[in-house]
């Protein structure tokens, strides 16, 4: 009674210690529970071009902000013969190239690759406060036709976030009245219309900044970045497209600058230009979550299998599934009541299976078994000592598998190959048991032993090469604490297996028949 | 219906593989005592010390040059058993029923060479009968001899009776008859025929083959029905006291009668079995139930031979609901 609750206690301490730290893994460092997860991975390559005009050249560079939604994958700078530093100032985070002297054309390549991530959008920062908006500065006329607009949109809105959509609509509208037109100017550029909706917004009070930012799509090349209004309403910032009006930020954009600082400045040149392009690649989630882990050190990832070379991590890929083979054969054993000759041996023909496919692996276990049978059988006329006879098998087993490669090469039979796989020392043991049960409990005996084993192996097989068990081991091994848990549960199972029903059915049947 | 229902086999108290592993051999029989049964002469000293008949060691091979002297110990006995010392379930037992020094022959008739016997003793010395494959020791015995109560009911062999003990009490009983398909074994994986008991008189209750029922033997066909078993009081002491002997609370005690010399022990299990519930066709739980109910264990097995005879007899009704569970029920 208190070993028993000992034990479920362990039980449940184990489990939910594994349970635990794959829900860590999944929610806080971003696993994925399935296998075929992907995720887009984009590349973004900014070209910086100018005109060098001889003289020592700075290049300034704003780069997009690091948010906790996005993940940057790598960063690179590169400018040949150019000095780097990347400078980060409370407006955001620079790069700057630097050369004493330059002449003719010159080029600068910033490349960003990123990924989403899935975790809701973070409250808003804080200390991320607007300043109080500047009045601006209009000649009267204009400021004239900016008072009117401006009733005419706050007569049609109830609050600050409708006034703002109202007032990009109706500045964008096809059909512009006088005052629209003579805001918006002949010459309305993207920057002007920008800059006009933040000073007719700062008329009223309302703060509001400029924000650049750029479309992912995949193949996209001389790109530019396009204009947004940030609007702070009510504690927080709202994007605002300036020629929809529609608040909220697009899918598939990132924002790359906030703010009036300038995108590009160029000291020491002439004629600078830049242009973006963009590549979409799939990737699959595990393996960028991955790599993230390793960069930040988080130590579950860092002190883990990942950290080992890919051959060690193979290896593991195939040891951290014998847990699973373990379980089955607990369940067989236990729940179902199948015989297996070798505890485990089923487990090993499983493995065995999995590198030579499952129809070639059975061919080939039944030939290797059947005449190593033949075979043992006339080596227990030879009268031979135990240990002898058994070292005999082995040598056998192996001239078998030998032979079984050999003519499988010459007939063109490549899966014949991979018999090297089986573990030749347990299909040794296999025989030589198989060969005594023979003997003593006669071929029947043999038959049920046999056939059980390779049931269990297939069915232990078939769980094994499940790519999401597969999967599930390797990337969370903690899986085999959940396992652990469940082998010491069924090892308390002390009611009927599955074969005793079928044992016993005869009981029932008499003493249901009232005999007693 | 090919399947009985789990809860149907749990009202008849029949105990599954599982809850024999945990609720009785875990808990009753503690790991260290394994070897007293386990090591066939181990038991033998212990039932010497205890005066439990059993039968003669003629001789030990215990190494394998030793193999060569096998002829000198085999050729002052006509009859005798040659048996592996850790062996288990009856594996590796040769029985020879006479021989002229140059061929030997099996109860079956057939002969075999003395190199052949040497052969199978060095194959018990180097483990293959025993337990794990551990090298033993092989152990030549005298030859039990039939009986003639039995000798309607057994082919080429010797019988036994299976008394399951617990706590020193005998609960359940099944002569095991060899037949043909055997091979004058008492085994019932190989076709012996299992014959259920009443641990109050002695007498058959229900017969047994490969699990499905019969009512004579397929050899002889003699039915069972008329079948007592003798010394039945003196084979349930004997039973009885196995548990001073080994301090085993769980045992298969293994018994033979002897023509001359009476009822004498063979062999202990200390992991006996579930067949012999089929072969009673009842459930052992309501009997460990019972004495698990006990609150003390009579020192006399004398005493507790009797408790059993009257308590677990063929018309005793024992099961009421409460006793159909037992202690590895309980949470």
């Amino acid at each position: 009674m208190h070993a028993k609750l000992r034990l479920y206690i362990l039980v449940i301490l184990i489990m939910g210690f594994g349970i635990g730290l794959i829900l860590y893994k999944h929610f806080a460092l971003g696993f994925p529970l399935l296998p075929d997860d992907k995720k887009a991975v984009w590349t973004i390559e900014a070209r910086i071009d100018f005109a060098a005009r001889g003289d020592p050249v700075i290049v300034s560079f704003a780069l997009p902000p690091k948010t906790s939604d996005i993940i940057f994958m790598k960063e690179d700078f590169a400018s040949p013969d150019y000095g780097f530093s990347e400078v980060t100032s409370p407006t955001g985070r620079r790069a700057e190239w630097s050369k004493r002297t330059a002449n003719g054309p010159q080029t600068a390549y910033y490349r960003l690759s990123l990924y989403e991530t899935e975790q809701i959008v973070p409250a808003q920062l804080t200390d991320d406060l607007p300043t109080e908006p500047e009045k601006p500065e209009f000649d009267e006329v204009i400021k004239t036709a900016a008072i009117t607009l401006l009733e005419q949109v706050h007569s049609k809105s109830a609050n600050t976030e409708i006034f703002t959509r109202e007032l990009i609509t109706t500045l964008n509208s096809k059909a512009p009245s006088q005052n629209q037109s003579l805001l918006l100017n002949e010459k309305s550029s993207e920057d002007y219309k920008t800059h006009l909706i933040i000073n007719l917004l700062a008329m009223e009070g309302i703060s509001a900044r400029i924000v650049r930012g750029l479309y992912l799509e995949d193949g996209r090349r001389r790109q530019s970045l396009i204009n947004f209004v940030e609007v702070y309403i009510g504690g927080q910032w709202l994007l605002f497209n300036q020629n929809t009006g529609v608040h909220g930020k697009p899918e598939n954009f990132l924002i790359w600058q906030r703010g009036d600082q300038s995108l590009l400045d160029v000291v020491g040149g002439k004629n600078s230009q830049i242009s973006f392009a963009i590549i979409k690649n799939v990737h699959s989630t595990r393996n960028l979550v991955v790599s993230d882990g390793m960069n930040k050190q988080a130590g579950l990832v860092d002190f883990s299998i990942y950290s080992l070379p890919i051959e060690q991590q193979n290896a593991f890929k195939m040891i951290l599934l014998l847990p699973i083979g373990a379980l089955i054969v607990v369940i067989m054993r236990l729940l179902i009541g199948i015989r297996t000759s070798g505890t485990f041996m089923p487990i090993l023909i499983a493995l065995a299976l999995i590198q030579t496919t499952l129809l070639t692996g059975i061919i080939i276990f039944l030939t290797v078994v059947g005449i190593g049978l033949l075979i043992r059988s006339y080596l227990s006329r030879l009268n031979l000592l135990f240990v002898a006879r058994i070292s005999a098998v082995i040598i056998v087993v192996i001239a078998i598998i030998a032979s079984i490669s050999i003519i499988s090469n010459k007939l063109g039979l490549d899966q014949a190959m991979t018999v090297t796989f089986f573990p030749m020392i347990i299909l040794s043991w296999t025989i030589e048991r198989m060969s005594v049960l023979w003997e003593e409990d006669g071929p029947r005996e043999v038959l049920i032993q046999g056939s059980g084993s390779l049931l269990t192996a297939v069915i232990a097989y078939l769980f094994m090469t499940n790519q999401t068990v597969e999967y599930l081991t390797f990337n969370f091994p903690e899986l085999m604490l959940v396992n652990l848990a469940l082998i010491l549960i069924l090892g308390q199972y002390t009611g009927y297996r599955l074969s005793e029903l079928y044992r016993f059915h005869s009981l029932e049947r008499r003493n249901a028949s009232g005999k007693r | 219906m090919l399947l009985a229902s789990a809860r149907k086999l749990r009202s008849l108290g029949i105990i599954g593989m599982n809850q024999r592993n945990f609720g009785l051999i875990s808990r009753y029989n503690p790991r260290h005592l394994y070897p007293l049964v386990d090591d066939k002469l181990k038991t033998k000293l212990l039932a010497q010390e205890a005066g439990v008949t059993v039968p003669k060691l003629l001789g030990i091979v215990q190494y394998q040059h030793d193999v060569k002297l096998l002829k000198e110990i085999l050729r002052p006995h006509d009859q005798f058993v040659i048996k592996p010392v850790k062996g288990s379930g009856g594996k590796g037992i040769l029985v020879i029923t006479e021989h002229d020094h140059s061929l030997y022959f099996k109860p079956s008739g057939d002969s075999i060479q003395l190199v052949e016997i040497e052969r199978h003793v060095s194959n018990i010395l180097s483990g293959l009968h025993s337990l794990g494959g551990k090298p033993d020791t092989v152990m030549i015995e005298s030859l039990i001899q039939l009986d003639p109560v039995f000798s309607d009911y057994s082919y080429e062999g010797i019988p036994d009776i299976r008394i399951i003990v617990f706590r020193g009490y005998p609960i359940m009983a099944m002569l095991r008859l060899t037949t043909h398909v055997s091979d004058g074994k008492a085994n019932l994986h190989q076709g012996a025929v299992g014959v259920g008991i009443d641990i109050g008189s002695g007498k058959a209750l229900h017969a047994v083959q490969y699990g499905k029922s019969i009512s004579h033997h397929p050899d002889t066909r003699k039915t069972f029905s008329e079948l007592t078993v003798p010394h039945w009081d003196k084979l349930l002491q004997l039973a009885a006291a196995c548990y001073e002997m080994t301090g085993l609370g769980y045992l298969g005690a293994d018994l033979v009668l002897d023509r001359d010399q009476g009822p004498m022990i063979i062999e202990l299990n200390a992991r006996p079995g579930l067949a012999i519930q089929v072969a009673n066709f009842s459930g052992l739980a309501p009997r460990v139930a019972a004495i698990e109910a006990l609150k003390t264990i009579d020192p006399d097995p004398k005493l507790r031979a009797a408790f059993s005879k009257t308590h677990f007899a063929a018309d005793v009704d024992i099961p009421s609901n409460r006793q159909l569970r037992t202690r590895s029920d309980d949470p």
